[in-house]
């Protein structure tokens, strides 16, 4: 959620029972604010909340002009003094792919597990087993890139592409109205776009390509499954929560401006959906 | 003369036109209000434009016959809904009666709660807490309800559950429905009917385990009577009490709620009852798993004279204890041991009090001694599960794979002095408690599942059942080859054969 509007966002992303306390918000308030400033970002998004054991991560993403290209992501653990991650790897994502459990909450924490790995040792092949140590913070970056990955979406319309390829932010965006707000396929990945190339051609001759460049939540497996749409407050607010990483949640008021999405939970993926559906 | 002439000027310009229906009077009045009105410069050069401008606003807009209500309507309705929230009921009568109310509220105070929670960073926001807070409150009035509590809120898929936990007053139970024993009843003694006529049929060992009867009212996992509402301003529906079977099956299925109560659950082993059955199970499962209390709140209640008989289970009564000092909130963060469970356990068998599913009425331990003879098996004694009695504290709880059952915070560590302990359960996530020392309170919201660190594998089926006992009528044998039979059919002549003649021979003898 934007960090212009943290106040608002909160009240109306609350259906989900998880918040923010007071004075958390006020210092939120005030360091994403400096951020902003410090880092010379175009938008500070205030993420959303890792809870650990011993202590919880706040995260937030700094985006800049272009709003798809990568962005920066900070962390945070009494939500005043941020400092950067760096950005995901695939080395990083095979080797917390391993790692199972809470987080603890302590950055500097080591997962150990065991992998039997294979040695050359000149002709012959032995397997021994290696112990490899991660520390959290790899494996909250790899987390944080798998769920903006899969779940982070955004309302179709909300950005537009230029022919000169950087996406901007529409300020002419006035919201989805409210037969489109229940439909899964209103709703893009808030990402580069990977399925949109394997449309049929029929399919994209639909498609408005300045709106319609990422894609939509229609096609997530499971199908009509890993997404709970619903209306709250009659239809004046409609909330999106994601059934394969549970805590993630996006609220939208038709026929306005707010929109957003935050994640508070313990980092770990639904496996067990379709046994649930 | 002069006024004749006026008055037949006047008809004349009041005439109506045939064409437009306008009359001349009325337009020149018209444009020379707007001029005065409006003053434009130089009037009389644009005053055909005016002319012209009057005419085109004499016409109106026919009124629009399109009707856009229908999108907006699901949002009047609920909104409709909750305004009788706010309306005030029948205050007649006195102020005695408003005393009376005051003084035997059963209602919590649901704000302060709230309050405390968003200190915690849980919470639905204001608004949404006072809307069911009201909600509560139209609850207890068309109840006859001792003592309510705001449970929690379970996210389901398409629609979420408010959960309220009740306690009926003394004697105001809905009775249930006892005519599901009767019939129960009834039925036994038909299939035994059946089962004495129809003999010639091989009796099959498999005998189902026996129902483990509910717990009373009241008493263990069906101490307290829940309600749910979708949204508050919606209809409270009352939950049916939990069943031991469905405790045990929804330990061994993950199933995510769709938000109508009577949707199936399709699962293996198959769930019996529907989404509201389910839910109860849940929801007996989350408070006796998260419910938690200062060490010291709730003592057992004093039992005069009956020290002797212990009931088996562990006592289960509590009231709150007057003398209650509050502990510290520091002491309450730092050690698990000054909190402890105020719900009982459930035990595996899905009852909080034991039930020996081998005690029968006389009857039929008339028939078990017949059956035992002829076969031998049963044994009678099946031990009693044991669970952790009331009041431990939580430290006892089990850890998951090296992590606490529970995580303690302060809920600001900015303004420690005014701080409150929140206790965040790690077992059922979205469990939470607080205290401030003295006054403390439990919630729930969340998806209404426990936390595992390894995918649920859903258990497998059992190895098929050997049903009836092998006897020569149901043991498969091959067909006789042709062979066999021509010896077989001469063998039976010859039998035949030799009766015969020993028939005639004893013809021969009696005719002799």
């Amino acid at each position: 959620m934007d960090a212009e509007s943290l106040l608002l966002s909160l009240e109306l992303a609350s259906g989900s029972g998880q918040g923010l306390s007071p004075d958390r918000r006020a210092s939120l308030l005030t360091s994403l604010l400096l951020v902003k400033r410090d880092y010379r970002y175009d938008r500070v998004l205030f993420w959303g909340r890792i809870l650990g054991i011993v202590a919880d991560y706040y995260i937030a993403q700094g985006l800049s002009e272009d709003q798809l290209a990568p962005r920066k992501t900070l962390y945070s653990l009494n939500c005043t003094d941020w400092s950067l991650l760096p950005p995901a790897t695939e080395e990083t994502m095979a080797q917390t792919a391993m790692v199972k459990g809470r987080f603890m909450g302590d950055p500097s924490h080591e997962y150990e597990h065991t992998e039997i790995q294979k040695v050359n040792e000149g002709e012959k092949i032995f397997e021994e087993e290696v112990v490899v140590q991660v520390k959290e913070e790899t494996r909250l970056v790899s987390i944080i890139d798998q769920i903006d990955q899969a779940v982070a979406i955004i309302p179709r319309g909300a950005l537009f592409k230029t022919p000169f390829g950087p996406s901007n932010v529409n300020r002419t965006f006035e919201g989805l109205s409210l037969s489109e707000a229940k439909k899964l396929s209103s709703y893009f990945h808030f990402r580069e776009a990977i399925d949109l190339k394997n449309k049929t051609l029929l399919e994209k001759a639909d498609l408005d390509p300045s709106l319609d460049f990422m894609d939509s939540l229609e096609h997530d497996i499971p199908k009509a499954g890993s997404w709970s749409i619903q209306m709250e407050r009659g239809n004046a607010l409609v909330v999106l929560r994601s059934l394969l990483w549970p805590g993630l949640t996006f609220y939208h008021a038709p026929r306005t401006k707010n929109y957003g999405y935050i994640y508070v939970g313990t980092g770990e993926k639904n496996l067990d959906l379709p046994f649930m559906l | 003369v002069l006024e004749i002439a006026i008055q037949n000027a006047k008809a004349y310009l009041l005439r109506t036109s045939s064409k437009s229906g306008l009359n001349l009077y009325d337009h020149l009045s018209n444009v020379l209000t707007k001029i005065l009105d409006e003053r434009p410069e130089n009037a009389v050069d644009i005053i055909e434009n005016i002319s012209q401008d009057v005419k085109m606003a004499h016409f109106s807009k026919k009124l629009d016959t399109l009707q856009n209500e229908n999108e907006l309507l699901p949002m009047y309705e609920i909104a409709e809904m909750q305004k009788t929230l706010f309306l005030q009921g029948n205050l007649e009568g006195a102020d005695q009666e408003l005393e009376d109310e005051i003084a035997e509220s059963s209602l919590p105070n649901v704000m302060e709660s709230a309050f405390y929670f968003e200190q915690a960073g849980v919470g639905l926001g204001t608004d949404e807490t006072y809307r069911i807070f009201l909600a509560l409150k139209q609850l207890t009035e068309t109840h006859p309800i001792q003592r309510c509590r705001f449970w929690g809120k379970i996210l389901g898929i398409e629609r979420n559950y408010i959960v309220a936990e009740v306690e009926f007053r003394e004697g105001e139970d809905e009775e249930e429905v006892e005519e599901e024993e009767v019939a129960e009843e009834r039925d036994n003694e038909a299939i035994e009917a059946d089962e004495e006529e129809e003999d010639e049929l091989p009796k099959a060992f498999y005998k189902p385990p026996p129902t483990i009867p509910k717990e009373e009212n009241r008493t263990g996992a069906n101490k307290y009577v829940y309600f749910v509402c979708n949204e508050p301003g919606r209809p409270w529906v009352k939950l049916p009490s939990v069943m031991p079977a469905q405790i045990v099956i929804a330990r061994k299925i993950k199933k995510f709620f769709t938000g109508r109560l009577d949707a199936p659950i399709l699962s293996y082993p198959p769930f019996p009852g529907n989404e509201s059955n389910y839910l109860r199970a849940q929801i007996a499962r989350i408070s006796a798993g998260t419910h938690v209390s200062p060490l010291g709140f709730f003592q057992f209640g004093e039992e005069e004279g009956e020290e002797e008989e212990e009931v088996e289970g562990g006592r289960d009564s509590f009231e709150e204890n007057p003398d209650f000092e509050g502990i510290q909130v520091m002491d309450l963060v730092e050690s698990l041991s000054n909190w402890v469970h105020h719900v009982q356990h459930i035990l595996p068998q899905g009852r909080c009090n034991w039930f020996n599913p081998v005690q029968k009425d006389e009857e039929e331990e008339e028939e078990e001694d017949e059956e035992k003879e002829e076969k031998g098996e049963d044994p009678d004694y099946i031990e009693q599960e044991v669970g952790p009695p009331l009041l431990t504290p939580i430290s006892e709880d089990l850890e998951i794979q090296n992590m606490p059952a529970w995580t303690t915070r302060l809920s600001s560590n900015l303004i420690p002095q005014y701080a409150i302990a929140v206790l965040r359960s790690n077992l059922w996530p979205g469990a939470y408690a607080f205290s401030n020392g003295k006054k403390f309170e439990n919630f729930y919201i969340g998806w209404g599942h426990k936390y595992s660190v390894d995918n649920y594998t859903p258990p497998v089926p059992p190895p098929v059942y050997q049903e009836y006992p092998s006897g020569p009528e149901i043991t498969e044998m091959d067909d006789p080859d042709v062979e066999e039979e021509k010896a077989f059919r001469a063998a039976q002549e010859a039998t035949v054969f030799a009766a015969e003649e020993n028939e005639e021979t004893e013809e021969d003898e009696d005719e002799d």
